[in-house]
């Protein structure tokens, strides 16, 4: 306990402003540009608003996966924190940088088996949750159509 | 209008995983996990569609949506096939999500040489 109070005096403070402002504004662009991805596929070809999303977001992970290669996302991330973190390309980033980063120890060992080293967490805490709140909703869809 | 939207909505959702991140001093991994389950609970009320609804991309781009359409796929499901529906479909719209990060990750591994 006494080394926490500790700690909690020696640590830096954040600049909670400057960083919320950045977050909104990298997010927010992000989420444009997707939404300009979401029109295009709108427009020409047959995506209906409710599942562009599919399209919208495979794309936005090519142009991750660009930008993670060639070393401009790191960047972007120091600058962005949540912002760049938070979108589906933060997904992205996680699992195509783990990846490109484990290649030295090869495609099996290294590529395959730390991929979703960062990621994992992530789709267990979807999956379950998910899982956990559509079975409810089942459960009570079917108690109520009994009753 | 729509663009607006998306960049207010999509900024709104970043700003509250940095709220989580510098004032709940929690770690990039628990945010983004806590963000997902915020998602999928939100679709459990049935409040997150009017969201994409309203804010298109703004709602779609963010990681929430990654729970949302996890529990979207499973209860589409769930009322055709009953409640085995809730684990075959859980990947049924979320699909191009993980198979993309898959796909890509192992091409940027074969083409792009780790940096530093």
């Amino acid at each position: 306990m006494q080394y926490k109070d500790f700690q909690k005096t020696k640590e830096p403070k954040r600049p909670l402003l400057k960083n919320c402002a950045r977050a909104f504004f990298v997010g927010g662009i992000i989420c444009v540009i997707g939404q300009a991805i979401s029109v295009f596929y709108m427009y020409f070809f047959d995506f209906t608003e409710q599942t562009v999303g599919n399209p919208t977001v495979a794309t936005l992970i090519f142009i991750t996966m660009l930008l993670t290669g060639l070393g401009y996302y790191d960047r972007l991330a120091q600058f962005a924190g949540a912002g760049s973190a938070v979108p589906v390309t933060g997904f992205g980033n996680a699992v195509i940088s783990a990846a490109i980063e484990h290649r030295t120890e090869g495609f099996v060992q290294g590529v395959g088996g730390n991929m979703f080293k960062l990621a994992g967490s992530v789709i267990l805490f979807g999956v379950f949750s998910a899982f956990v709140i559509a079975l409810i909703k089942t459960i009570i869809t079917y108690l109520g159509g009994a009753a | 209008m729509v663009f607006l939207w998306a960049f207010l909505v999509g900024g709104c959702i970043c700003v509250i995983g940095q709220l989580l991140l510098d004032v709940g001093k929690l770690t990039p991994g628990h945010t983004l996990s806590t963000l997902v389950v915020a998602g999928a609970i939100l679709d459990g009320f049935e409040l997150y569609e009017p969201l994409i609804d309203f804010a298109g991309a703004g709602a779609t781009v963010p990681i929430t949506s990654f729970g949302n359409s996890l529990v979207h796929g499973a209860l589409e499901e769930a009322e055709k096939h009953g409640i085995i529906g809730v684990i075959t479909g859980m990947f049924e719209i979320t699909s191009s999500g993980i198979s993309a990060a898959i796909i890509f990750g192992m091409i940027g591994a074969i083409f792009f040489k780790a940096k530093g």
